[in-house]
């Protein structure tokens, strides 16, 4: 009967996230930008549902909408280390671009993104002076470990998957860390995304079971042991194994195209959190909302990009996702 | 010892009107949240979103009724009478179902107002049947109150 003292805590949030659902972009405005004729009509209707289109830049454009939707949360939820799951990526991608940086000893500020848990500068100084102690204890055993294989073997490709893996247990972490269902899905469906690209990957380039085993991060989706065993075999197989499981939707995505499975995953995500529309307590409502959000970003990026570089309708119709409302 | 009829008695009244009174404290205090969120991003909806708010305060204005009936019929309020210790666990008992009937309905109605603003926030011409859902739970607080005062003054009427 009584309210967990964390829901309470964000009865507003959900309010405000109740109007800002009003302003996401349904299906029908994805149809008009995709009949638009020019950049300027679809800037246009972007500018009709609150998008910032003063620049005319895609890019900035969409960077300001993510900055105004973290703006939104940040003055939302008190404690944002709630939502490190959405964050911890770009720290471990600011991490293998510090690290590459470090070796090849080329300074390339440009390369990292701001839109991080941490501080991409103060990421960027551990490496450099190798003092892992600014950094949390699991980044900074992965940054050691990966920056030593790195400058032995000049191995980039080998420390971009320990630290891809590195990310998503970081995020399973996080996700456990906020008891959050929603949060909890999210990770465990991109954990088991990243799992079956790279068992796709391993498959098509024949990777060795030592590669396969240090790249796959457990989940609890998948068996990783089996899925180890079904690259190591081929394509085939991994579909036979997946087919077995509760991601069996995603074998005909995956035999159609990487585009069309990066799409049903994005569904998926979607279609797991809808339900948060109806709910009115606790993180829930509002993890929804951002990856709504980003999905939504995605999806502008996606159909403007293709339509500026004159693609055909059938591919751009192909990579829209579904809409959170 | 002679006492005791009446401190049972006051006893009742307090935890009538203290646990109800809880309840629509927590409730109020709930939607209060979420209407606060509703008219930062719509000063129109103030109106709307108050009458949401209010519908958990009713049940700390019952308990508060029941308590006043009981200070009534044991003398604390008005005339002085004697309260036996048979008559004061009774007037006890009668307070109950407004006290733990205000305490639960408050809050669940409370929680029910939040989804209700919710509703408005997306649906403003819905404001009707939005109100009708937290309504709903009002029926169980007025059982409770009227079985409350039946009892009250049924233990009244006994004569003991």
């Amino acid at each position: 009967m009584s309210i967990a003292y964390t829901d309470k805590n964000y009865i507003y949030a959900v309010s405000r996230i109740r109007f800002a659902e009003l302003r996401l972009l349904k299906a029908d405005t994805f149809e008009r930008l995709s009949a638009a004729s020019d950049m300027k009509e679809c800037m246009s209707v972007l500018s009709e549902k609150g998008y910032d289109t003063a620049s005319g830049d895609i890019d900035m454009v969409l960077t300001e909408e993510r900055h105004r939707l973290w703006s939104l949360i940040g003055e939302l939820v008190p404690d944002m280390s709630v939502f490190d799951v959405f964050r911890i990526q770009n720290d471990y991608d600011n991490l293998k671009a510090a690290i590459k940086e470090s070796v090849l000893d080329h300074e390339m500020k440009d390369i990292y993104t701001r839109e991080a848990g941490l501080d991409p500068m103060l990421v960027r100084r551990a490496v450099r002076e190798r003092n892992y102690r600014l950094l949390p204890d699991d980044m900074a055993r992965e940054a050691e470990i990966c920056h030593d294989i790195f400058l032995r073997t000049g191995d980039g490709q080998l420390c971009d998957v320990i630290l891809d893996r590195a990310a998503l247990k970081a995020m399973q972490k996080a996700a456990a860390s906020t008891k959050e269902q929603v949060l909890g899905d999210y990770a465990e469906l991109r954990a088991a995304s990243a799992d079956i690209k790279i068992a796709i990957r391993a498959a098509d380039t024949g990777k060795d079971r030592d590669f396969i085993s240090r790249a796959l991060a457990d989940c609890s989706l998948i068996d990783t042991d089996s899925l180890e065993k079904a690259a190591l075999s081929g394509r085939d197989a991994i579909y036979a194994y997946l087919a077995n499981t509760d991601l069996s939707d995603a074998v005909p995505e995956l035999k159609s195209s990487p585009a069309a499975f990066e799409r049903w995953c994005d569904d998926m995500i979607i279609r797991k959190v809808r339900s948060q529309l109806w709910n009115s307590f606790g993180l829930g409502p509002v993890a929804a909302y951002i990856i709504a959000k980003e999905t939504e970003i995605k999806s502008v990026r996606i159909l403007l990009t293709a339509k500026q570089n004159g693609f055909p309708m059938e591919m751009i119709r192909e990579r829209m996702r579904e809409t959170y409302v | 010892m002679e006492n005791m009829g009446l401190l049972f008695a006051l006893c009742g009244a307090a935890l009538s009107a203290a646990l109800a009174g809880i309840g629509s404290a927590v409730g109020v205090g709930i939607a209060g949240r979420a209407a606060s969120g509703v008219v930062t991003e719509d000063p129109n909806q103030f109106s709307k979103v108050l009458v949401l708010q209010l519908l958990p305060g009713t049940q700390g204005i019952y308990g508060l009724l029941i308590a006043f009936i009981t200070l009534t019929q044991i003398g604390i309020m008005g005339e002085p009478t004697d309260v036996s210790l048979q008559e004061g666990l009774l007037y006890f008992v009668s307070c109950l179902p407004m006290a733990f009937g205000g305490l639960f309905s408050a809050i669940a109605q409370g929680k029910c107002s939040v989804s209700a603003i919710g509703l408005v926030a997306k649906r403003p011409d819905q404001f009707g049947k939005a109100m009708i859902f937290p309504a709903m739970v009002e029926t169980y607080a007025i059982l409770s109150l009227l079985i409350s005062i039946l009892s009250i003054f049924g233990v009244a009427g006994l004569g003991l």
